[in-house]
């Protein structure tokens, strides 16, 4: 017995979280963030220098619904790395202080950073790009 | 709308043995940091998780516009 959702939206957006690596799910674009907490979290995510796709849930508020639904999480902005709920502002700011973020993103923690880089494995190949997707 | 100490209630009630301290300059944006014996073992993922469990849905976001957690165990 196969379960349709019958839900375009939800599947685009598991779709969106499973086809790249890092996605943030925020209100506003990284260049203009309508909101503080994610201003906050796309700064901690630029200061890693790790590329990034942004989804801004403003234009439909379907989105952030289906969003809430799949991650069980009921605020944005919301990090996903690896197809994994990371967190919110306060965890991802958190991480980014303890230099977790840059570890889990798998990129050198930036300059000044007190985490030690744990012989990261060449993080090799990611494209300096930030990826917009747009889920219209 | 509710007020810094309803909502340090209702999370110390909502996760026995909790003890929280939780500010909000405008009853709308709160800051909170919990600390709770029940939080240990989780990810920081599922301590928020527990936290946002004891609202309705909508309400955060909502009425509750923002709500900063910090999540310790003893």
């Amino acid at each position: 017995m196969s379960e349709q959702t019958e839900n375009p939206l939800r599947d685009a957006i598991a779709e969106a979280i499973d086809q790249n690596d890092v996605i943030l799910f925020m209100k506003g674009s990284p260049e203009q963030p309508a909101c503080g907490f994610s201003a906050r979290t796309v700064a901690a995510l630029q200061a890693t220098g790790a590329p990034f796709a942004a989804v801004d849930v403003l234009p439909d508020p379907r989105i952030r619904q289906e969003l809430s639904a799949i991650s069980n999480w009921p605020t944005i902005p919301q990090l996903f790395v690896d197809g994994e709920l990371v967190g919110g502002a306060d965890i991802v700011s958190e991480m980014y202080e303890t230099g977790e973020l840059a570890e889990v993103l798998g990129v050198e923690p930036p300059a000044g950073s007190p985490a030690e880089a744990p012989a990261a494995d060449a993080a090799a190949g990611a494209p300096p790009l930030q990826i917009e997707n747009r889920l219209a | 709308m509710a007020t810094a100490q309803e909502l340090k209630q209702r999370i110390e009630a909502g996760i026995p043995g909790s003890s929280a301290e939780v500010d909000s300059a405008d009853d709308v944006h709160f800051s909170a940091r919990i600390v709770a014996e029940a939080f240990s073992g989780l990810s920081r993922i599922q301590q928020h998780q527990l936290v946002y469990g004891l609202f309705e849905p909508g309400e955060l976001g909502g009425p509750i516009h923002a709500l900063s957690l910090k999540t310790e165990t003893p």
